[in-house]
């Protein structure tokens, strides 16, 4: 029963880790531009995409996934720059609209380049095999996706409450008018972290390519999971969101374990409960007079 | 001022006439035509709810998918007579409109966002699973209709399928002008601007956004009906985020808070997803989604916004010319 419990706590926590490797970079979007992005899972699926090519191709998994990351980037760059930033004075129906066109566009091209079907990336094979792990068998990859996550969320943290960068950015998250104000380039930061959100999303497609299986539908199929982690975890609260995946990675997989046919519509009935309760999420941001 | 009346008058019969007139002329494509009007009454549910009332939601699909397995199922189990079947999924939907509405209406924004979300996911997901009620993956098949009034046959060639769409989008247009251009219809306008300054001046916000949400899903639950006993069969995709998405689509192409918006866009729509799907399946999503982007960017007010656009631009460039 012990290793059982183990078991579904590490597919939970591998699942999480996915789900808030991906979302960081929305919540933080969506924390400190105010923009609804739904097009953020369009990113991810681009960066799993180009992970996916090029490791059938005989490319390194490292290497792509990198790729991935940097490919995703700098797409998020240029649509930052061009498509984003008029958005920012618009009401949120407008950005609801945008993004989704934005999300149709990404599904349609992927489907022209790729073809219909699910598209593989090719993991190492040390990755693929079970691993001992002292009372049992368990995947390597996803003790993988663990430790990647894990380390991820780290440096993540570690940036955020230690740098300068880090201070602006939650200056700029909690009130973007004093931080202009004090002489904080706000508009670089947002192309900043919008680029590097879109990177961390490329890169958790590529990765967990394996737990969320790439298809032309992953963008809008998969939108609302990253948003809920978002929303459930407070818009723009980094700690929020790591604990909303992880809360939601383990709920998920112990229903996949006990009440398998109730599990998908059981995990949204529990995100519905949850938000009537709490409307700004499980850690509010903390101001936002 | 009288000839304005006219002019109006004409403006108003136009599309009408032509549904008409597409009646006798492309007879051999009749389901087309019916496709369009359910598209295009789904489309005025939505404005309604998003256009006038500015809820923002992404759960219409719930109401049109549910009024389409409540029609359906109706006809299964209880009685094959459309119009009690279709007054069924009028009423559920209303009901479960008004419920979910009571619970959800006082968020806004994202929060809002994700709570219809949620919605339209529940019942998705439980459809797919509930194998033995919905057919799940397969579709709910074997409806079978009695004439409607025990006259019009419904068959193969789509006409009485039609003609029932018609008089059904024609009813509730005639209503939802009725409530747009009420002094309700005009307290909703304010809610959409300034919530704080219409509660500050005494109307009742919560309600009247729960009655327009309400009215909205009976709507969308109409033109479910509609599409289940057009089709005779209901598929999942009616429960689809993409189902939900393309309805919006739809009403912004064509341009919010007009009611003809959704005319103009459901039309517009499926005639481009009908020829590029021929070009290649999946090239209208790429299509539609660059329109989507466009619009929002250069076209607030949606196409039928294109002349006065281009008059704005024109006044613009003048004023530019004399200084």
């Amino acid at each position: 029963m012990g290793s059982f419990g183990l078991t579904v706590l590490l597919d939970g926590i591998s699942y999480g880790m996915i789900l808030f490797l991906i979302s960081v970079g929305l919540t933080v979007t969506m924390g400190l531009m105010r923009v609804v992005n739904l097009a953020h899972g369009a990113f991810a699926m681009i960066g799993g995409y180009v992970a996916g090519y090029l490791t059938q191709r005989g490319c390194n998994f490292y290497l792509a996934a990198l790729a991935a990351a940097a490919a995703a980037a700098a797409l998020g760059a240029v649509t930052e720059r061009t498509i984003y930033r008029p958005l920012y004075r618009k009401g949120e129906l407008a950005q609801v609209l945008l993004t989704i066109g934005f999300v149709f566009v990404a599904t349609g091209a992927v489907t022209e380049i790729f073809g219909a079907f699910p598209y593989p990336v090719v993991f190492p094979p040390y990755l693929t095999r079970p691993l001992d792990i002292g009372f049992r068998q368990y995947p390597a990859y996803r003790l993988f996706l663990i430790a990647s996550g894990a380390a991820i969320a780290l440096l993540l943290w570690l940036v955020l409450d230690n740098s300068l960068y880090g201070a602006r950015l939650r200056a700029a998250v909690d009130n973007p008018r004093m931080a202009r104000a004090v002489g904080i380039n706000v508009s670089l930061l947002f192309t900043s972290t919008f680029t590097v959100g879109c990177g961390l999303a490329g890169l958790g497609g590529a990765l967990g390519a394996g737990i969320l299986s790439l298809e032309p539908a992953y963008a809008l199929k998969y939108v609302v999971l990253f948003l809920v982690v978002v929303i459930v975890g407070g818009e723009g609260s980094f700690e929020g969101s790591f604990v909303a995946a992880m809360a939601l990675g383990i709920i998920d997989t112990l229903g996949k374990y006990f009440v398998a046919e109730a599990a998908p519509y059981l995990l949204y009935t529990a995100v519905f409960a949850l938000l009537l309760w709490r409307p700004k999420g499980l850690v509010p941001p903390r101001s936002l007079a | 001022m009288r000839r304005a009346r006219v002019v109006a008058a004409i403006g108003h019969a136009v599309p009408w006439a032509i549904a008409v007139v597409y009646f006798f002329a492309v007879p051999s494509d009749l389901d087309f035509g019916t496709q369009v009007m359910i598209w295009i009454l789904f489309a005025m549910s939505l404005d309604l709810a998003l256009g006038y009332a500015g809820i923002l939601t992404l759960g219409q699909a719930a109401f049109f998918g549910l009024g389409a397995y409540t029609a359906g199922l109706f006809a299964i189990h209880l009685s094959p007579d459309p119009l009690l079947g279709h007054l069924a999924a009028i009423g559920v939907t209303m009901l479960v409109g008004a419920l979910t509405g009571a619970m959800i209406l006082h968020t806004t924004g994202v929060t809002l966002l994700m709570l219809t979300l949620a919605i339209v996911s529940v019942l998705s997901q439980y459809a797919n699973q509930a194998t033995d009620l919905t057919g799940g993956d397969n579709g709910l098949q074997g409806i079978r209709l009695d004439p409607i009034f025990g006259v019009f046959e419904f068959n193969i060639f789509g006409k009485t399928a039609y003609f029932y769409a018609l008089v059904v989008l024609f009813g509730w247009f005639v209503l939802a002008r009725r409530i747009v251009h009420s002094p309700f219809g005009r307290s909703l306008d304010g809610i959409r601007q300034n919530p704080h300054r219409m509660r500050a001046i005494g109307t009742p916000v919560w309600w009247r956004l729960l009655a327009i949400y309400t009215i909205s899903a009976a709507m969308a639950g109409s033109a479910g009906a509609l599409s289940a006993h057009a089709t005779r069969f209901v598929g999942l995709s009616v429960l689809d985020l993409l189902t939900s998405g393309t309805v919006t689509v739809a009403l912004i192409l064509g341009g919010t808070r007009r009611l003809y918006g959704g005319f103009i866009g459901a039309t517009i729509y499926l005639v481009v997803q009908d020829y590029s799907a021929k070009i290649s399946p999946f090239f209208w999503e790429f299509v539609v989604g660059g329109l989507l982007i466009a619009t929002v960017l250069l076209l607030e007010g949606g196409l039928l916004d294109f002349g006065p656009a281009v008059l704005r631009l024109r006044d613009r460039w003048q004023a530019g010319q004399r200084r």
